[in-house]
């Protein structure tokens, strides 16, 4: 494709955070033929989208549609991926940001490592797996996840023998491409010229930071109450159960399961705010696990159905009919476990009133989306504002210009949403940057 | 062709197979190692492996590695659809050096482990049936040529609503000629009838004027009022566009289309007692606000009404705000009125919505869940709702009731779908590409899509689709031509004498894609052509071939399946 001399002066684009938000801003405006740098904190892209083993309401396998959009990201003439790294100072203004990157070292050399998986393979360490929700543990050298991208190994400097102890050093033995570098060193990269700027980083979950809440709910406590995002992991061929789920007190697989809305969330002593998504996932969530087991019997316990979405109100309806789940309005008292570490819900029915209980095999946890970590340093960095939920701010009927001219955002980071509209969201974000940068 | 190009077919003919696991969608109802193993032992299969995710760039990079290694020159991936995944498929054997239509797809989840889940063995058999024949084909395909079109930089947006005053302004701004076409004599759309917009409060109109001022005063930007759609033909990045402005005709030549024609309103006609004066839907409330006569002192609002029944199930997704909207505003100027809202679930998503609705509660907004089972009653001056938390049925006076009716699919949905050829969903919204990954384009390359016309959304998410759409479109306005699909319809100069110049095909071609030229002779506009084989199947004398497609390789997949 040729493309038409539309940039003034060349200038280029910085996409913070690699998860589907950022990937599909970045991807458009690299697809209008704007240069285009991409930043993520962690090893690979991917982000939560990565994490999830479908997809609501088509039930799409999640990694089977997010894979093309990596490999695309990372192969695209026009996007530069700095993978592993992060903004630490901007400066100027709308049309012309000057941005100064940390690329943190891998210990790895990039162009030699063929992810073989040999040296993870061998090292000795075993350190909690963060990708899988701490359910599984990994090695010291190793892949975020399977599919990662770029497919290059990391070495995880706070956990490593030889950066801890001086030791070891088995990696750069087994390694037959001599890949395995210890003296690397970060890199500070200065980028100018960067006409627009779009934030995408996405979203943490109150089990990141604030167990007091989900306390409440036996989590930590109780070895069959799960969050969410753990059961997701659970429930993917690629987790720490291939795809089996089964209980972590015993083995044994599950065939009643509570699910558990609003933790955390719409609760005057965490988090007012709804999450969005979670009547949803939940709902998506007993569907595998019904596909997995025919005779489960799973029951959501809810205050309000949010299916607002396109073939939401269906899928919930589906959900009832075809896959043997129940809908209970209600509210969650507490609660606790029988002497087979059975969680026990205790709830009060909001259609008659009463209390009541239920014994389940296996209670999951819809926790509340919170802003992503390190968001107050980034506001800074980048001098936006932030609203009173510490979620980037927004204007009025803009739900992707930020506080600093310049400065576009999409996706949960300024509040919790869905796929498609994250989506939507980016490509709007992507058109608006386009426009600074070509000088409309 | 380049010249390496054409050494891969006049080569020995060697074919690799890839087995894709995708995770547990494949592997995890069929054995994926023994189908690759399998596969080694077909004719001219050179290598065959599996992988959890072919997809992946671990995967990729074996495909590439191979390719080198063994010498491959045809490529066959067995895994999820081609529909996500063929392009990034191509792109790779092209990357390793090979036309790209020399890879062929094999569809064993969708149409294996996905419909046979609950038959393993069958779904086993059925994808080493696929496999075979996908190999016999892939042995007999053709490397094809790369086909460019030139793209007009301009663009047409159906729709002056925000959504489309959105994009329009956008484009515009990118620098691109852009038509903004509106049915009615002004832009605004629905805007133009609201009295508030939820969250805020801020006034509809101002708003409203804000916009429609940055849209008169933009460049580059030509607004068509008082005019409508008659007719569309061409193809990505060059669309011929006739529309009819009070009576005139005129022709409009542009790169890419937007959809941003909104939604209508349901009319409640035989529900709760609707009468239009003293049981009226929130809309007709807003008007009476704007005209200062409403003074009413106790309301009762009632959520849903024609929605999320079995006629209509979807969830309108903007009743709740508005009702709270509407709520605000008669607490504002009577704060002693007494209002309650009739709900089955209260939809205010995310922070602000949900806080709109804390709000209102404080405010003393009174609030009750009713179930489909036991509907609200009418009479004359009170309403009778069964509130099962208290387990009795309450009266609720009222001098006007409030009926929350959805937004729906506009009745000339079809026509302008059938125009652009893109479909609609079972409420005749517009049908995008994909619900997730692609929600504001089409299946149809150049054509995008944004606001109520796919989905009842707010004015927020209105506004930002108008400008995902842009974006969308401004990734093939931003280049002078562009790649599509190379695997067309075509009449081979060898064949042109079987061609009796009968028009059959031009008649059954969907896509306008065949004519008959200045020398009388029948022409495929390849760019046009979506290579659905139409007009090869219907064709008397075999004159036309579908590249990809062509009898040699499809006899070769009939042979394969045990087919004589």
């Amino acid at each position: 494709m040729s493309e038409r001399n539309l940039e003034k002066n060349s200038k280029s684009a910085l996409v913070i955070g690699g998860g589907i938000a950022g990937i599909q801003a970045a991807l458009d405006l690299a697809d209008m033929g704007i240069h285009v740098d991409m930043v993520e904190k962690n090893p690979n892209i991917g982000g939560r989208m990565a994490q999830l083993d479908k997809t609501f309401p088509t039930n799409d396998c999640s990694i089977c549609i997010l894979a093309p959009k990596l490999s695309e990201c990372y192969r695209h003439p026009n996007i530069t991926l700095y993978s592993y790294s992060e903004v630490q100072k901007v400066e100027g203004e709308r049309g012309n940001f000057s941005v100064d990157i940390l690329k943190r070292a891998r210990y790895v050399k990039e162009d030699e490592c063929i992810n073989c998986g040999v040296c993870a393979e061998k090292c000795p360490m075993r350190v909690i797996d963060e990708f899988d929700r701490q359910l599984r543990k990994r090695r010291a050298i190793y892949m975020y996840y399977l599919q990662g991208v770029p497919a290059i190994m990391t070495i995880d400097k706070d956990k490593c023998l030889w950066f801890t102890k001086n030791a070891c050093r088995i990696c750069e033995k087994v390694c037959e491409r001599e890949a395995i570098d210890f003296e690397q060193q970060d890199q500070h990269i200065k980028l100018n010229n960067v006409g627009s700027i779009i934030v995408a980083t996405g979203y943490n979950l109150i089990e990141d930071i604030d167990n007091e809440v989900l306390r409440n709910y036996g989590y930590q406590k109780y070895r069959n109450v799960v969050t969410a995002l753990e059961f997701e992991r659970l429930l993917s061929a690629s987790g720490p159960q291939d795809g089996h789920v089964k209980r972590l007190s015993d083995g044994e697989k599950p065939k009643k399961i509570a699910y558990l809305q609003c933790i955390g969330s719409r609760n005057d002593r965490s988090r007012q705010y709804c999450s969005s998504i979670c009547c949803m996932y939940t709902t998506k969530e007993a569907m595998i696990a019904y596909e997995h087991n025919n005779e489960l019997e799973s029951y959501v316990f809810y205050i309000d159905m949010r299916a607002g979405g396109k073939g939401f109100q269906s899928f919930i309806k589906r959900g009832e009919n075809d896959y043997n789940i129940k809908y209970i309005k209600s509210k969650i008292a507490q609660i606790t476990i029988d002497n087979k570490e059975n969680p026990i819900i205790v709830y009060e029915d909001l259609d008659n009133g009463e209390i009541k209980e239920l014994t389940v095999d296996l209670a999951v946890l819809a926790t509340c989306i919170i802003p992503p970590e390190g968001i107050e340093k980034m506001s800074e960095v980048l001098g936006i504002e932030l609203n009173e939920y510490r979620f980037v701010k927004t204007p009025p009927f803009d739900s992707v210009k930020t506080s600093k001219g310049g400065i576009f955002t999409c996706g949960c980071v300024h509040e919790p949403m869905d796929i498609p509209r994250s989506v939507s969201e980016a490509s709007g974000a992507a058109a608006r940057a386009a426009e600074v940068i070509r000088g409309g | 062709m380049s010249e390496e190009e054409k050494k891969d077919i006049e080569d020995e003919v060697r074919v690799g197979v890839f087995v894709c696991h995708c995770g547990s969608n494949i592997g995890g109802l069929i054995d994926c190692k023994t189908l690759a193993e399998e596969a080694k032992s077909l004719p001219n299969v050179a290598y065959a492996e599996d992988n959890l995710y072919t997809c992946s760039e671990n995967g990729l990079a074996s495909i590439k590695a191979a390719i080198e290694e063994y010498n491959l020159n045809r490529v066959v991936v067995a895994s999820c659809t081609p529909r996500t995944h063929e392009p990034l498929f191509r792109d790779c054997v092209s990357e390793a050096g090979l036309n790209k239509y020399l890879f062929n797809f094999v569809n064993i989840r969708d149409q294996c482990t996905w419909v046979h889940q609950k038959q393993p063995e069958e779904a086993y058999k059925k994808a080493q049936d696929l496999i075979r024949m996908g190999t016999a084909k892939a042995v007999k395909l053709e490397a094809l040529d790369i086909i460019m079109v030139n793209v007009n930089p301009s663009a047409l947006i159906i729709g002056g609503g925000v959504a489309g005053m959105s994009a329009a302004l956008n484009l515009s701004r990118q620098g691109f000629q852009t038509y903004l076409i509106e049915k009615e004599d002004k832009l605004g759309g629905r805007l133009n009838s609201l009295h508030k917009l939820f969250p805020h409060q801020l006034d509809a109109s101002d708003f409203l004027d804000k916009i429609k001022n940055n849209v008169q005063n933009a460049q580059n930007l030509q607004i068509l009022t008082s005019s409508i759609v008659k007719n569309i033909d061409g193809f990505v990045g060059n669309f011929e566009v006739e529309v009819e402005q009070n009576g005139k005709n005129i022709e409009l030549s542009v790169g890419a289309i937007i959809v941003a024609v909104g939604s209508s309103l349901f009319a409640p006609t035989d529900l709760y007692g609707y009468d239009g004066k003293k049981r009226i839907t929130q809309f007709e409330l807003e008007h009476k606000f704007i005209n200062n006569d409403v003074k009413a002192n106790n309301y009762v609002m009632i959520q849903c009404v024609g929605s999320r029944i079995e006629d209509r199930p979807y969830c309108s997704s903007v009743c709740c705000m508005t009702a709270l909207k509407n709520a605000f505003v008669i607490k504002e100027k009577n704060p002693g009125a007494n209002i309650t809202i009739l709900f089955r679930d209260l939809y205010t998503p995310g922070t602000d919505y949900e806080k709109y609705y804390r709000d209102a509660r404080e405010q003393g907004v009174l609030f009750i869940k009713y179930g489909l089972d036991k509907l609200p009653t009418v009479e004359e001056d009170h309403i009778k709702v069964f509130n099962e938390y208290m387990g009795e049925e309450l009266i609720l006076p009222y001098d006007l009731l409030v009926l929350a009716t959805p937004l729906v699919a506009n009745n000339d949905n079809k026509e302008l779908a059938q125009m652009l050829k893109v479909p609609l969903e079972a409420n005749k919204f517009f049908l995008e590409a994909h619900v997730k990954l692609r929600p504001n384009d089409f299946a149809t390359d150049g054509i995008y899509i944004g606001g109520s016309a796919k989905w009842p959304v707010d004015i927020t998410e209105a506004i930002t689709q108008g400008y995902a759409a842009a974006a969308r479109a401004s990734r093939v306005l931003s280049h002078d031509s562009l790649e599509v699909e190379g695997a067309t319809s075509s009449l081979p100069e060898y064949n042109k004498s079987l061609c009796t110049g009968c028009e059959i095909c031009i008649k059954v071609c969907p896509f306008n894609a065949i004519i008959k030229n200045e020398e009388d002779e029948i022409e495929i506009i390849e760019a046009l052509c979506k290579g659905c084989g139409v007009c090869g199947a219907t064709c008397t004398n075999q004159a036309i071939v579908i590249k990809h497609f062509t009898d040699d390789q499809i006899f070769s997949e009939i042979e394969a399946f045990g087919g004589h």
